[in-house]
């Protein structure tokens, strides 16, 4: 199976949906002529010309306002947010239009749009350039998050929101965005509201989203290696819709969980789960529910404490340690 | 409505900025001075992406080479209650201010010794001491800031303004233009620069705005005074801006300008297609003929003001400056872990009743 990078893997559904369908346009800043400032869109404007592939200004709330407005008629935008610390810019649209026109008009209008971009910390671009604003998102009923976590997932889960006829959020990330993974040549679609069981375990489940599953693998090993302990991961994919079901079987079975994010502690996607969990399975645990998160703060530029202050395996190992 | 510096009753030749007022009456100390700023920029910069190249800081580096002498110029006008706000690519106007090179090489370094304790990264530089608000990495964020530091100076009777600084790509922003809109209902003080080098990343002007004669003319739509500024002389840097400070501190009204200017290199250091969007002749056109320090240094030599020999030790002060600065940043410690959750409230840090009640961080 071909191996490719997190970042070809978008590209390639991108460009298959383009040839798909002749209503899917991909907007936004710098996708176009630069090849998008992190090269997912690269040579796709070359390819598919001034009409499918198009550079906007730095209007976020206009132009994503405009996508919505055009896929209420049809159009299936995909938008490019540089980066989704961008799109509180792009709030009111987002939130106010997208996420309720539907309902506000009886089930007469759809939204089908995608807003796609980097969604994270760890870079050392400071504060105003590290949101994760995946549990907001998920907070507004109408919205879909999606999270990917490897190549595959990241081409599937975009080809489904594409096609989905609701708004569906993409968040991805920039540190994913060279990592390699087999991804298969013929089509596939991976649908969203299903998660994955990246490794089979029975002693723990970590439950993670996004570089979050990639920071637990990490640590399964070292604890499959030195510590003997064997951890599940269950990869949620979408934090909304959310696959309960995988999250419940996974704890039935290992009577331990630990949510793991790089979201804020505060009403995080781990707060979401450890809700659920207490509720369909407070029998079967053999202990509280875990959760790390990044540290409770704006993210700090220094390098080296911005990288203490997002989840890494060996602060996961040592939750792990004092857990079972 | 005309340009501002059009008005007759400014008295000045637009034929020769040296003559007005705000210039005639510099002395030849702080000409040099003038030209100092600019090459300690210049060289702070040019350090700067030295060590950031070699993996010495994170993030991003928006350098300000080629626009020194609009941040120099502005900031050469502030008195007591002028303020400045800008966008990310201001390390220039953080140096014009008076903030240390030292401060900000270290907050690049990422260390405690920061103008921002390490926590703000090239990208949010802040000085409310030298009446600078930084700093700013979302596109037009500034904006309604600079109306609001506007605010308060009229709040208060003050005679003052902001000078808030933006790219021209900024202008496309809603925030800037509901800034606009504020500005001239409510009689701010507030001057809006726009600092035209022609790109916003790898978009051209004409590619990212639709306009009539110039982006400061939007302006005029607001019933504001707007005037178009050649950012590479920096006596018409000063003039011009001279009368909307005056005009926000005699009439308590906001002015656009846009000063035409270039940056010498990409988008920020990390700029993949800097030699693509741009075409090289362009780039070496401008740092040829249009470079802000040269073309100061040939005016003050002409004037008489300065010889090959002072612009020489100028120049070698200011490497010698930005080494030091950087030497300083490496023995500066990081900052500790437990860091990472101060500043972030006021009450918390301080201890205060509000900040002892009820819980406000949500770690283990
Ligand atoms: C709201 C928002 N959108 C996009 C960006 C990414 N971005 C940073 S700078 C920039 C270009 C701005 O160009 P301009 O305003 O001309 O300023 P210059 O870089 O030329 O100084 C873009 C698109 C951002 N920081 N904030
Ligand atoms: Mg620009």
């Amino acid at each position: 199976m071909p191996v490719i990078t997190y970042r070809e893997a978008i590209r390639h559904a991108l460009d298959e949906e383009l040839a798909r369908d002749e209503n899917v346009v991909i907007l936004g800043e710098e996708v176009a002529q630069y090849d998008g400032a992190y090269k997912v869109t690269q040579g796709l404007w070359k390819k598919w010309g001034d009409k499918r592939v198009v550079d906007t200004p730095i209007s976020e709330a206009g132009f994503i306002g405009m996508g919505i407005g055009a896929s209420m008629l049809g159009v299936r935008p995909v938008m490019e947010l540089m980066f989704w610390s961008f799109a509180y810019v792009a709030w009111d649209q987002m939130i106010n239009n997208a996420a309720t026109i539907r309902y506000m008009s009886g089930g007469k209008i759809n939204c089908p749009i995608v807003i796609r971009g980097p969604a994270n910390g760890g870079t050392n671009v400071g504060a105003t350039h590290s949101h994760t604003p995946e549990n907001f998102i998920a907070n507004t009923p109408g919205l879909k998050v999606v999270c990917p976590a490897t190549p595959y997932d990241a081409k599937g889960l975009m080809k489904a929101a594409i096609r989905d006829n609701d708004p569906v959020y993409v968040m991805e990330n920039t540190v994913l965005y060279g990592e390699t993974g087999e991804v298969p040549d013929e089509e596939y679609v991976i649908p969203i509201g299903v998660a994955d069981v990246k490794r089979e375990g029975s002693d723990i489940s970590l439950i993670a989203h996004g570089r979050a599953v990639i920071t637990c693998l990490k640590a399964a090993e070292i604890l499959a290696e030195e510590h003997g302990i064997d951890c599940e991961v269950v990869d949620l994919r979408s934090i909304r819709p959310l696959d309960e079901e995988t999250i419940i079987e996974s704890v039935r079975k290992t009577n331990r969980a630990l949510c793991v994010e790089e979201n804020k502690p505060f009403c995080g996607v781990g707060a979401q789960i450890a809700s659920l969990i207490q509720d369909r399975c407070f029998d079967d645990l053999d202990g509280p529910v875990g959760r790390i998160s990044a540290v409770d703060a704006p993210a700090i530029y220094s390098p080296p404490l911005e990288k203490l202050q997002l989840p890494y395996p060996e602060q996961v190992v040592q939750k792990v340690l004092a857990m079972v | 409505m005309k340009p501002s510096v059009a008005d007759p009753e400014h008295h000045i030749d637009p034929t020769d900025f040296a003559q007005a007022a705000i210039n005639k009456s510099l002395t030849p100390e702080t000409k040099i001075r003038l030209l100092r700023d600019m090459i300690r920029i210049r060289r702070f910069e040019e350090t700067a992406g030295k060590h950031y190249n070699a993996g010495k800081m994170g993030g991003f580096l928006h350098r300000y080479d080629g626009q020194e002498s609009i941040a120099v110029g502005c900031a050469s006008l502030m008195g007591a209650h002028d303020h400045m706000i800008t966008a990310y690519r201001n390390h220039g106007h953080a140096l014009s201010v008076g903030m240390s090179m030292e401060e900000c090489m270290a907050e690049l370094f990422g260390r405690a010794t920061g103008c921002s304790k390490g926590k703000g990264g090239s990208m949010h530089f802040f000085a409310p001491d030298k009446n600078y608000w930084g700093g700013h990495g979302i596109v037009g964020g500034q904006s309604p800031l600079g109306a609001g530091l506007a605010y308060y100076v009229k709040y208060k009777g003050l005679k003052g303004s902001c000078m808030c600084f933006m790219g021209d790509g900024a202008v496309n922003q809603g925030a800037y233009h509901e800034s606009l809109n504020l500005a001239g209902l409510f009689d701010l003080p507030v001057i809006y620069v726009i600092e035209n080098n022609g790109y916003s990343m790898g978009t051209s002007q004409a590619r990212s705005s639709v306009y009539k004669n110039c982006l400061a003319y939007r302006a005029d739509g607001y019933d504001i005074v707007w005037d178009l500024i050649n950012g590479w002389d920096l006596y018409e840097v000063r003039a011009k801006m001279q009368i909307a400070v005056q005009r926000a501190h005699e009439e308590s009204r906001p002015t656009v300008v846009e000063i035409n200017t270039y940056r010498h290199y990409g988008h920020s250091v990390a700029d993949s297609k800097a030699k693509v969007y741009r075409p090289e002749d362009e780039i070496e056109r401008f740092k040829q003929q249009n470079d802000p320090i040269q073309l100061w240094r040939n005016r003050l030599m002409e004037e008489g003001v300065i010889t090959e020999a002072i612009y020489h030790e100028l120049d070698k002060a200011a490497k010698a400056e930005a080494v030091a600065s950087v030497d300083f940043a490496e023995a500066s410690a990081y900052p500790e872990f437990e860091d990472i959750t101060k500043d972030v409230y006021f009450e918390v840090d301080e201890f205060t009743e509000a900040g002892r009640t009820g819980r406000h961080f949500f770690n283990d």
